[in-house]
């Protein structure tokens, strides 16, 4: 079964994300929480990485972390779908096992 | 016995810069007394916890890694250095300190902990896993 990556820092300051993203096996979930979020803004220098990915993992984002810093709808990626901390604990029930990425 | 679970402990940091790498140690020895099947995986940075010549006299913290030579005893035995992290730092195995374990099941024979896996290998075996703790 499988697995619910969370990834909490910036890629722009930190290698998390992209290790996360070389690690996922198809059919795994990545969540950005906390200063993860910026991970999927669009037309970033890691946005073409993270949109290929998204062939295998789907991308989600906690909504509360992204309106904290101004993220809407409109400034991420399309391919992610925005949950909150429900949906946070649906993942975690619905996922085999959950890796955080820090 | 069926309650033995698969952990994998994941370090990703360096050594001294921040406690991440000393407190994954702490929690693998505390964790060696529940009889697990325990794997550490070292990945990014987490690789250089593993290499030869530390000296930490200069700077006044305690230099932990010949503890990790002491793991084989607590049965911890399994330590997958990820090939691509190594490679991307200029090292290779021969920079990693050697770390041996005595196999009970093959008359105490001393066979070496660490296994260099790939990035794919890496992946399958934290797939494989019943819980992944990460550092």
């Amino acid at each position: 079964m499988s697995t619910l990556h969370t990834v909490n820092k910036s890629p722009f300051t930190n290698g998390a994300l992209l290790s996360c993203l070389k690690h996922c096996k198809p059919g795994d979930a990545v969540l950005l929480i906390e200063d993860g979020v910026y991970g999927a803004l669009a037309g970033s220098s890691v946005a073409g990485a993270v949109s290929d990915s998204l062939e295998d993992v789907t991308l989600y984002v906690l909504g509360g972390d992204a309106s904290a810093r101004g993220l809407d709808d409109g400034k991420v990626l399309s391919g992610a779908k925005t949950v909150g901390y429900d949906g946070f604990v649906d993942l975690v029930v619905d996922h085999a096992r959950t890796q955080a990425w820090l | 016995m069926s309650n033995i679970k698969k952990f994998l402990y994941v370090n990703r940091k360096a050594p001294y810069g921040t406690i991440y790498a000393l407190e994954s140690l702490e929690v693998v020895l505390i964790g060696a007394a529940f009889d697990q099947d325990v794997s550490l995986a070292f990945l990014d940075d987490g690789v250089f916890q593993l290499t030869k010549g530390q000296d930490t006299g200069a700077i006044g913290v305690k230099n932990f890694s010949p503890t990790f030579r002491a793991l084989g005893d607590y049965d911890v035995t399994k330590l997958f250095v990820e090939r691509e992290s190594l490679e991307e730092r200029g090292l290779s195995e021969g920079d990693l300190q050697e770390i041996v374990y005595e196999d009970e099941d093959d008359d105490w024979a001393e066979k070496p902990s660490i296994k260099i896996v790939s990035r794919a290998e890496m992946a399958d075996i934290m797939s494989g896993q019943d819980v992944v703790l990460s550092f």
